[in-house]
C-alpha cells in the first residue's frame, strides 16, 4: 500500500504521468506489434481460403457440381495434413464431398466468415475459420482453414503483449514510487530544516548531498540566504546591543547620581521622599526598558542556545512557590495542580518569567477572597501549561490587543505595571513554538500554553 | 581594600568611584582594555570591576589573559548585556559575579563586598551563627535561644544566604538569583513577602531583631549587639 503522503505528492503526480504516457505509448507499440503479427497470420489465412474458394468456383463454374465434388475430393486427398477443410452438402446438409463429418452448428453471417469449432471425418476436433456459400440448388459449401495452430500462436503473442504491459506498467509504477521517495526524502530534509529555522533556529543550516544536482544547488541558495538573514540579524542584534549599552549609560548615571545624593539612613526628608520616588521612576522605565530588549530577544529566537529539555512542573512550581505568600497575603486561594513528569525543551529562566508574569496578573487582578489557579496538563498533542483566575476576565473582543507592547485594558490603567507582561508571554510562547490561548474561565480569565511535544528524550534539568 | 574600576563611560566610573571611596574603598579607575592590562600586571587589587566592552581590548579578555597569568583577583563583570548566556560566558572566562546595567549603586557595593569576603571555608562548615540564632546546615534545622523554628525549604536557603553574608546588604536581585535561580525581575515585590514572613518566624517572639531592611537597598541580619 502506498502512503497517502506520497501519493498527494506533486512528484508522484508527475512520476504516474509520466508513467501514464509512457504505459500508453508502449500499449501502442504492442498493438502494432500484434497488428503486424497476429494480423497478418488472420489475413493470411483469409487470403489463403480467398484462393481456394477461387479455385473451386473456377472448378464449379466449369464442370457444374460434379467437377466441385471431384476438386474437393481432389484437394482433401492432396491435402492430408495441410489444415483445409471442405464440405460440400445437399440441401438438407448431407454431406456429398469434403473432410467434415457434418455441417457444424453455427450463425450465418452476412459476409459469410464464420469461426466455429467442428469435428472432422475421422471424428479430431479442429477450431476453424470457415467461408460459407450456398450454390444454385440449395447445395451448401463450407471452405476453411483449421486455425488452431494460429490460434495458439496469436495466444502466445498476446500473452506476451499483456505480460508485456504488466510489467512495464509495474516497473513504470515502482519507479514512481521510488523516484517519488527519493525525492520527497530530500524534500523533506529541506522541509524539516526550513521549519526548525522557522521556529528560530536561525543556526540550523541545510544539509547538501554532494552530488551538485538540482536540489543541491536549492540548498546551497537557501543556506547562502539564510547565511545573509543570519549576518543581518547579527548586525541588528549588535546595534540593539550597542543602544541598550549606550542608552542605558546614562540612565545609570542618572540613577547612580540620585542613590549617591540620598541623605544619610534615617534622615527622614521631604528631599529623601521625592529622590526615593525618582528612582523608582527611573526603576520603572529601565524596567521597561530591559522587557522590552527581552521581548525583541525572544522574538528574534536568539535565546535558542539556552535551550533545554526541562521539567515542567518542576518549573511551575517553583513559580507558585515564589506567588504563594503574595497570595495569601491579598486573601486568595492558590491552587497547583501539576502532572508529575512533563518534560517540554525551552529556556528555563524565559519560562519562568513568562508564568511568572501570569501567575502575578492573576494575584494583581482577582479580588480577595478569588482563586488562582496554576495547571500542568499533558496530553497526546504534548503539554498544556495554564493560569486561571477568579477576577474579571479579558473581554474577547480585547484578548488579542493584550499581548501588544504597552497594550493596557482601561479598567487596568491604574494598577502598576507596563503593558508588556502579556507581551513577554507571547514573545516566550512564540519562541518555544508554543500556542498561546486566553479564555474565559467563568468567571475569570484562563491562559494557557499548548507545547509541542518534546521530540528527543534528554537528561531533564 | 583597592579596587580597579576598568570602564570606559567615565561619568559612570567617577560616580562608582566617589560612592566607592565614600564607603571607604581606595579606588582605581582606567579607561580602555589595554591600559587594563598594564595595571593589573604591575599592581595587586583586592577586587576589581570589569567592564564587558570596552575599546581596545574587550572585558573578557581582560579577564581571560589575567587567569591564564594565575591573576586570582575576584572580579565583578558590568554588562549591558543581561541574557543568561552572557553571564554563562562571563563567569566562564573567569569572572566571579556578573552585573547587569544599569544597577544600583547599594548593588555594586553589595556584591563587591560579598566577593571579597568569599573565602574559602563555606564548604566545610555545618552551622551558621547570628547571635542567639543558629542553623545546622547538615540537620537543616534552625533554632533560635535553643527554640526551634519551623522553616520550608526555600525559608531554609533564604536564612542561609542573608546569614553567610551576616552584617551585609544583600540585594533582591542576590536573593532571586542565589536562592530562586532566577535572572529576571518579578514585576511585584514578592522577596518583600518572603522576608516578612522569614522575618515573623525569627523575630517575633523576641525582643532584639535580627532581620533588618535597608531601605533602597536590600536586607541584612546582624547581631544587635
Amino acid at each position: 500500500m502506498i502512503p497517502g503522503r506520497i501519493v498527494r505528492s506533486t512528484a508522484f503526480r508527475l512520476a504516474f504521468l509520466y508513467m501514464a504516457l509512457f504505459g500508453t505509448s508502449v500499449l501502442v507499440l504492442l498493438g502494432f506489434i500484434y497488428h503486424s503479427t497476429a494480423g497478418f497470420m488472420d489475413r493470411q489465412t483469409d487470403e489463403t481460403i480467398n484462393a481456394e474458394v477461387r479455385g473451386l468456383t473456377e472448378q464449379y463454374s466449369q464442370q457444374g457440381l460434379s467437377g466441385l465434388v471431384r476438386a474437393i475430393e481432389s484437394r482433401v486427398a492432396r491435402d492430408k495434413n495441410g489444415g483445409g477443410l471442405y464440405l460440400l452438402t445437399d440441401w438438407k446438409f448431407s454431406p456429398l464431398a469434403g473432410n467434415l463429418r457434418e455441417w457444424p452448428d453455427f450463425d450465418a453471417t452476412q459476409d459469410g466468415w464464420v469461426d466455429t469449432g467442428l469435428r472432422e471425418a475421422d471424428g479430431e476436433r479442429v477450431f476453424a475459420r470457415l467461408k460459407y456459400f450456398l450454390l444454385p440448388g440449395n447445395h451448401h459449401l463450407l471452405v476453411g482453414r483449421d486455425v488452431a495452430e494460429r490460434n495458439t500462436v496469436e495466444d502466445l503473442i498476446m500473452d506476451a503483449l499483456v505480460w508485456g504491459l504488466v510489467i512495464t506498467v509495474a516497473m513504470g509504477g515502482l519507479g514512481a514510487v521510488l523516484m517519488t521517495r527519493g525525492m520527497l526524502g530530500r524534500l523533506d530534509v529541506i522541509n524539516r530544516a526550513s521549519r526548525e529555522i522557522m521556529r528560530g533556529d536561525l543556526t540550523r543550516r541545510i544539509p547538501a548531498k554532494g552530488t551538485g544536482d538540482e536540489f543541491d544547488q536549492l540548498t546551497g541558495n537557501l543556506n547562502d540566504m539564510l547565511d545573509r538573514i543570519s549576518g543581518l540579524m547579527d548586525g541588528v542584534r549588535h546595534v540593539s546591543d550597542n543602544i541598550a549599552h549606550d542608552l542605558r549609560g546614562p540612565l545609570n548615571r542618572i540613577r547612580t547620581r540620585l542613590e549617591l545624593a540620598l541623605p544619610e539612613n534615617g534622615a527622614d526628608s521631604a528631599n529623601r521622599k521625592v529622590l526615593e520616588r525618582t528612582i523608582a521612576d527611573i526603576d520603572e522605565v529601565l524596567g521597561a526598558f530591559h522587557a522590552i530588549l527581552t521581548i525583541s530577544q525572544a522574538e528574534a529566537g536568539s535565546r535558542r542556545e539556552e535551550f533545554a529539555v526541562l521539567d515542567l512542573a518542576r518549573l511551575a512550581e517553583d513559580v507558585a512557590e515564589l506567588y504563594e505568600p503574595l497570595a495569601e497575603d491579598k486573601g486568595l486561594r492558590l491552587c497547583v495542580n501539576l502532572s508529575p513528569g512533563v518534560a517540554v525543551s525551552g529556556n528555563r529562566h524565559l519560562l519562568s518569567q513568562a508564568l511568572a508574569n501570569l501567575v502575578d496578573n492573576a494575584i494583581k487582578y482577582t479580588p480577595s477572597g478569588g482563586e488562582v489557579g496554576v495547571e500542568l496538563t499533558s496530553g497526546p498533542d504534548g503539554p498544556e501549561l495554564a493560569v486561571r483566575d477568579s477576577g474579571p476576565g479579558v473581554p474577547p473582543e480585547h484578548r488579542q490587543a493584550v499581548l501588544e507592547r504597552f497594550h493596557r485594558l482601561e479598567s487596568s490603567r491604574n494598577a502598576p505595571g507596563s503593558g508588556l507582561g502579556l507581551s513577554l508571554v507571547a514573545a516566550v510562547a512564540k519562541l518555544h513554538g508554543a500556542t498561546l490561548v486566553l479564555a474565559d474561565a467563568q468567571p475569570g480569565l484562563r491562559v494557557s500554553l499548548a507545547f509541542p511535544p518534546v521530540e528527543q528524550a534528554a537528561p531533564i534539568v | 581594600m583597592r579596587i580597579l574600576i576598568v570602564e570606559d563611560d567615565l561619568e559612570a566610573a567617577a560616580y562608582m568611584a566617589k560612592g566607592l571611596r565614600e564607603s571607604g574603598y581606595a579606588v582605581d579607575h582606567v579607561a580602555d582594555g589595554k591600559e587594563a592590562l598594564y595595571r593589573i600586571a604591575a599592581e595587586t587589587h583586592d577586587a576589581m570591576v570589569v567592564d564587558r566592552m570596552l575599546p581596545g581590548v574587550d572585558g573578557l579578555t581582560i579577564i581571560k589573559t589575567m587567569r591564564a597569568a594565575g591573576n586570582k583577583t575576584p572580579v565583578l563583570i558590568l554588562s549591558a548585556l543581561g541574557d543568561v548566556d552572557d553571564r554563562v560566558k562571563g563567569l566562564k572566562a573567569g569572572g566571579d559575579d556578573y552585573l547587569t546595567k544599569p544597577y544600583a549603586f547599594s548593588e555594586l557595593q553589595a556584591r563587591l563586598e560579598a566577593l571579597l569576603r568569599r573565602g574559602g571555608s563555606e564548604a566545610a562548615e555545618t552551622s551558621l551563627r547570628v547571635a542567639d540564632l543558629e542553623l545546622d546546615l547538615v540537620s537543616r534545622t534552625a533554632a533560635r535561644s535553643g527554640r526551634p523554628i519551623e522553616l520550608k525549604p526555600k525559608e531554609f536557603l533564604l536564612l542561609e544566604y542573608l546569614m553567610r553574608h551576616a552584617g551585609h546588604v544583600v540585594t533582591r536581585t542576590m536573593l532571586l538569583e542565589n536562592v530562586w535561580d532566577y535572572s529576571f525581575d518579578p514585576q511585584t515585590n514578592v522577596i518583600d513577602v518572603h522576608i516578612s514572613r522569614l522575618r515573623h518566624k525569627i523575630d517575633r517572639d523576641f525582643d532584639k531583631p535580627l532581620l533588618h531592611t535597608i531601605r533602597g537597598a536590600g536586607y541584612t541580619i546582624r547581631d544587635p549587639r
